[in-house]
């Protein structure tokens, strides 16, 4: 089992390494951070962009690979280079880590949590009105793209501030301006659409898995045995079958809260939150060559780490992995 | 036949039947549509800038006067255009990949898996945006590429390890002893008794591309104009709402309609195909 761990930890490393490599060779050779000098007024003297350039290895003019060498010795120190503007990329990750964290964190519990909840009423209520009612809105919820249900949420924001007087917020983290309590208040009224908008997509997606893994375990011998030693059905639903059928959405929920740290960018580009997905979109777009690097070196991370924590909740769920 | 058999059952399950008959007239919208309206998707109305929806401009006017209308329509027949593309390359793709890793195995067994999880790892979104804009002024065919590299992985898994069980069969041993070559065995005998699991996800990638052409034109990282679709639409109307929400609301509603009766001859088609699977 060591052995086997260990070995599926050097080549995932490796893939790792690999990739984000090919990101960077990528990104220097197809980004241009010269540009965003050379338009400038007053006009910059070429030898000064150049040692500029120079400073934040961002140098077109250098071949490649000295280039990335130079990227690589720095990664390896943990030192992830400095930005177009020379701004230290760590520091800009470690801000946006935490502003994703806070948006992802409620809103990936919430959505697999509740997911799980809905998915495991209807298969107890298979066929009937309840069951079909989720199953249909899963389906539809599952066919809207996030982009859409973000813009639908703010429009649906709009009327109801018009209509009711309330004043839901549907831009940015937090208002300018404000402290202490209200502050507070003004960071979680930010965050309501946002984690609504993450959480339906992952609710109607949860519920179908555990719907189907429900009704896969509900049938099984060991439900029934837990009925004839005497437990209530509600003790055993919750103990026996919702546990084991809990399995593969546990391995879904690693995953996609791996992803989803980069992945949350069509949310976090709507609502104006300035996380990781949004610096994925946004390093593109300014020709941002070591923060693009380091965004794709972080999620592949992300996506291996998502891999080893899946199996320990695996391992932990399910009394079979852990005797073989 | 087999592949009459398959239809008939295909036809037999409710949902695909409703999802069939739902992507024909939409299809016919998109491909008809335009002949009924009054007005050309490239023309521009000056007398009408943000109208919103009217008896002459039936889906409103955009800020340079185009009938929004016609240019739906135009931007979904690229869309499905695309979907369709993209499923058909994916699905081959993941169809000769896998069965050949699991036919032949050995050295290109592994470095075929090993590619394909390198391709795993690699963020798709972010490899086409760095790419995309080099292919500026290239043609959208080359964004229809891009998109297909990164969608066959994980069915090219499934493909192998079903492989790896019909290779024994002794229908496939029978030919190979008779001496014809690995490369046709893939294709008379792997490949079409692999056909359900194929036209699932075929099915299911459509729906999948169309969403992410959408996702990436929102961003200005997919379809580069002068060429419209219904996510470069989409972007440029998100813009404008609330106040002119028919400009974002139309182009959405095409795009949930298509992902949603493609998806609904997708799940049908597992029933009636796999009836095994669960998911």
């Amino acid at each position: 089992m060591g052995a086997y761990l260990l070995k599926r930890l050097v080549s995932n490393v490796l893939l790792v390494a690999i990739a984000a490599s090919m990101a960077y060779f990528l990104a220097a050779t197809s980004l241009n951070p010269r540009a965003k000098y050379e338009g400038r007024q007053p006009p910059v003297a070429e030898a000064v962009i150049d040692s500029t350039l120079d400073d934040y290895n961002l140098n077109d003019k250098k071949p490649v690979f000295e280039r990335y060498v130079t990227w690589v010795s720095g990664v390896v120190t943990g030192d992830l280079g400095k930005t177009w503007q020379g701004k230290s990329v760590n520091d800009e990750m470690g801000r946006r880590i935490g502003v994703s964290l806070r948006l992802l964190l409620i809103g990936t519990v919430l959505g697999s949590g509740i997911g799980v909840a809905v998915g495991a009423f209807a298969a107890i209520r298979q066929y009937r009105v309840s069951d079909r009612v989720i199953g249909v809105a899963a389906f539809v919820i599952m066919a809207v793209p996030v982009f859409v249900m973000a813009k639908m949420l703010t429009i649906g924001a709009v009327g109801m501030n018009e209509l009711l007087g309330t004043k839901l917020e549907y831009t940015g983290e937090y208002t300018p301006g404000l402290s202490g309590w209200d502050q507070t208040l003004s960071r979680l009224n930010h965050l309501i659409l946002p984690t609504i908008s993450l959480c339906l997509g992952q609710i109607a997606f949860y519920s179908r898995i555990q719907r189907n893994m429900m009704l896969d375990v509900l049938g099984q011998d060991f439900v029934r045995t837990a009925r004839a030693k005497g437990l209530s059905r509600k003790a055993a639903l919750l103990k026996h079958a919702l546990r084991t059928a809990l399995v593969p959405a546990a391995t879904y929920f690693a995953f996609t809260f791996g992803t989803l740290l980069t992945g949350a960018i069509f949310t976090e580009k709507i609502f104006g939150w300035n996380g990781m997905g949004a610096w994925l979109v946004d390093s593109i777009q300014q020709n941002d060559t070591n923060a693009v690097a380091a965004v794709n070196l972080f999620a592949a991370v992300c996506v291996l780490f998502a891999g080893l924590l899946s199996d320990f909740i695996v391992a932990a769920l399910d009394p079979r992995v852990r005797v073989s | 036949m087999r592949s009459k058999v398959v239809f008939a059952r295909m036809l037999r399950n409710r949902q695909t039947r409703y999802g069939l008959i739902a992507l024909l007239l939409l299809l016919l919208l998109a491909y008809v549509g335009p002949f009924f309206g009054p007005h050309d998707w490239l023309e521009k109305d000056f007398t009408a800038f943000m109208e919103p929806p009217s008896a002459d401009h039936w889906w409103g006017t955009t800020q340079i006067g185009q009938d929004v209308y016609a240019v739906a329509l135009h931007g979904m027949q690229k869309s499905i255009v695309i979907g369709f593309l993209v499923a058909l390359i994916s699905t081959g793709l993941a169809a000769l990949v896998g069965a050949s890793a699991g036919y032949f195995g050995g050295w290109l067994d592994k470095a075929l898996m090993w590619g394909a999880d390198l391709l795993l790892v690699l963020p798709s979104f972010l490899i086409i945006a760095i790419v995309s804009p080099n292919l500026r002024g290239g043609s959208w065919l080359w964004f229809v590429l891009l998109l297909a590299a990164f969608s066959w992985m994980i069915t090219s898994r499934v493909v192998r390890s079903m492989t790896l069980s019909l290779r024994e069969r002794e229908y496939i041993l029978a030919a190979r002893y008779m001496g014809i070559p690995g490369w046709k065995i893939i294709i008379r005998h792997v490949v079409p008794n692999l056909s359900s699991l194929l036209i699932i996800d075929a099915t299911l990638n459509v729906s999948a591309a169309i969403i992410g052409e959408a996702g990436l034109s929102f961003f200005g990282f997919g379809v580069q104009p002068p060429d419209v679709s219904l996510g470069t639409l989409i972007a440029a109307g998100s813009d404008k709402v609330p106040g002119y929400s028919w400009l974002f609301l139309f182009p959405s509603g095409l795009l949930v309609l298509l992902v949603l009766s493609v998806n609904l001859i997708g799940d049908g088609l597992r029933d009636a195909l796999d009836p095994g699977s669960n998911s």
